[in-house]
């Protein structure tokens, strides 16, 4: 991967752009257990897959939501933040959506 | 001529003895499986067979013997670590190094150079005082030292970095060394092969079975396996084992890329390290320099190396030495570094009974390759953590009890 598609500056050399990490549901911290804590601050999907991930424009600040293959290094989509709250794309969602799923995330529509 | 040649590449009897013995079939159980033959899991099959009298193990391992880590990294072996866990069981691993040699009968070029950790900024340098401060206590040889030290020690180096760097001075750690990373691969893989180990390269893991919250056995793709104790050595292949099993962990993969020169004459004795400049660099006896910095800046299961890398680090490397600007870089090359938060490794008993962790070994894995082989042979053969290793426990993450690492564990982060 050398060049990334902003949403917002088109594409992009990817040294112009910081990792996130993975788009992630947290539990409620005021009614969760302290093993769901822990497990939300400290376990990854670490296998690798099909993730959505925050990734940020830094020349402009803007943060937005690239989905990524951590195997082949490949972007396959990105997308405004407020698009993904929305919902994804079809045709990436299927994938994205039963990969996730295969990890036990929240289907990607509800990603926040 | 060219028909002997034949006839030994087809004979089924090498009149040659090699490194190991090749098995035709997998048994159909062992007392112990060991995923992984890279440094850590021949270790702990050379221990469990010497130490502990376990002699029917199996190594299982995907690619080649020593083909991951083991023989990716800058081969450099240290124990001026933070914390009083870590500084402890690093210690004992470079004791272990010093025999290793002898123990195994082979040449590990094992050489003891001295290690500067060097500090630019004066925060730089309250860690090294600190560090060093850890280190005595535990009577392992590190000092703070000044700029004029470092320049008596290293004096083709620029003290100030280009300008923009200037070096106040180091953590300086005189038991520092390199090994040659192959040979200890083959050193413990031929030790644990004499003493009956079985290692069967090409072989993949693709299951883990469990029954009643106990490890069963192990499907592979050269068939299934009854065993009882699984021990996972895997490095970057860590979360798609445990993935195998459900097994949740704080392990995230990164790659961390490295880099040789072309063979110089030798001029540089000690190892060298900057936090600041990303940068660590040591020469081997055959002349060449090799060279790592701070891990890639995001999540990737994949090998590839950048031009991106080989430019930032050589120009770090010519901020310390500038006379290298005509040096050629030969190769460079990536492994899969399985990090943790809180940069210590992850070792010792899970949640499933039989099913023992060696990971989490991100960047700092290799000088470990001993002490892990003889920590993880007393965990698997009695089922109990090792004391040495308690501080390494995959439920210090549940407590909130992390064994901080991360000021002396790797640079750049």
């Amino acid at each position: 991967m050398k060049i990334m598609v902003c949403p917002l500056n088109g594409p992009r050399p990817v040294a112009e752009f910081a990792y996130g990490g993975e788009v992630r549901r947290g539990p409620d911290p005021d009614t969760c257990s302290d093993a769901e804590w822990s497990d939300h601050v400290f376990n990854r999907s670490g296998s690798p897959g099909l993730k959505y991930e925050w990734w940020c424009h830094i020349a402009s600040g803007f943060w937005f939501v690239a989905l990524r293959d951590t195997t082949r290094d490949a972007v396959l989509a990105t997308y405004r933040a407020d698009a993904v709250r929305r919902g994804l794309p079809p045709a990436a969602e299927e994938t994205a959506t039963a990969d996730a799923v295969r990890r036990g995330l929240p289907p990607a529509g509800d990603a926040t | 001529m060219p028909y002997r040649l034949l006839r030994f590449a087809l004979s089924r009897k090498h009149p040659e003895p090699r490194m190991f013995t090749r098995h035709d079939s997998l048994k159909a159980g062992y007392d112990v499986v060991i995923i992984g033959a890279g440094g850590h899991g021949l270790a702990a099959a050379y221990y469990l067979s010497r130490d502990h009298g376990i002699r029917n193990v199996a190594v299982l391992e995907k690619g080649y013997l020593g083909g991951g880590n083991t023989g990716r990294n800058t081969t450099i072996i240290r124990s001026n670590y933070l914390t009083p866990e870590g500084v402890r069981f690093y210690d004992e691993s470079v004791r272990l190094w010093q025999d290793l040699a002898v123990d195994f009968d082979l040449n590990l070029f094992y050489s003891t150079r001295g290690h500067y950790t060097l500090a630019h900024t004066d925060s730089a340098m309250r860690t090294m005082r600190w560090r060093a401060e850890v280190n005595k206590h535990f009577g392992v040889r590190s000092e703070a030292v000044d700029a004029a030290f470092v320049k008596r020690g290293i004096p083709s180096i620029d003290m100030s970095c280009g300008g923009h760097a200037p070096i106040l001075g180091a953590l300086f750690h005189e038991p520092g060394a390199i090994a040659r990373h192959d040979a200890v691969a083959w050193g413990y893989g031929r030790g644990a092969d004499r003493r009956g180990v079985e290692i069967h390269q090409q072989t993949e893991v693709t299951g883990i079975r469990v029954q009643g919250g106990r490890v069963v056995g192990v499907d592979t793709t050269r068939g299934h396996i009854a065993t009882s104790k699984v021990l996972c050595a895997v490095a970057g292949f860590t979360p798609r084992i445990l993935d195998m099993i459900g097994l949740r962990t704080p392990i995230y993969v990164h790659p961390l890329q490295a880099m040789v020169s072309e063979p110089v004459k030798p001029w540089l004795d000690p190892i060298i390290v900057s936090g600041s400049l990303h940068v660590y660099v040591s020469q081997t006896a055959r002349g060449e320099l090799v060279m790592g910095a701070s891990l890639d800046p995001y999540e990737l299961h994949s090998t590839r190396s950048t031009l991106d890398f080989v430019e930032g680090l050589s120009s770090h490397m010519l901020d310390l030495f500038p006379f290298l600007g005509d040096v050629k870089v030969n190769r460079q090359w990536a492994g899969l570094a399985d990090m943790t938060p809180d940069f210590a490794p992850i070792m010792g008993v899970t949640p499933l009974e039989g099913f023992y962790l060696d990971a989490g070994w991100g960047t700092w894995g290799f000088k470990a390759t001993p002490v892990c082989g003889k920590t993880m042979s007393h965990t698997v053969a009695t089922g109990r953590n090792h004391p040495l290793i308690e501080g390494f426990s995959l439920d210090r993450f549940a407590h909130y009890r992390l064994t901080g690492e991360k000021g002396a564990a790797s640079v750049g982060h």
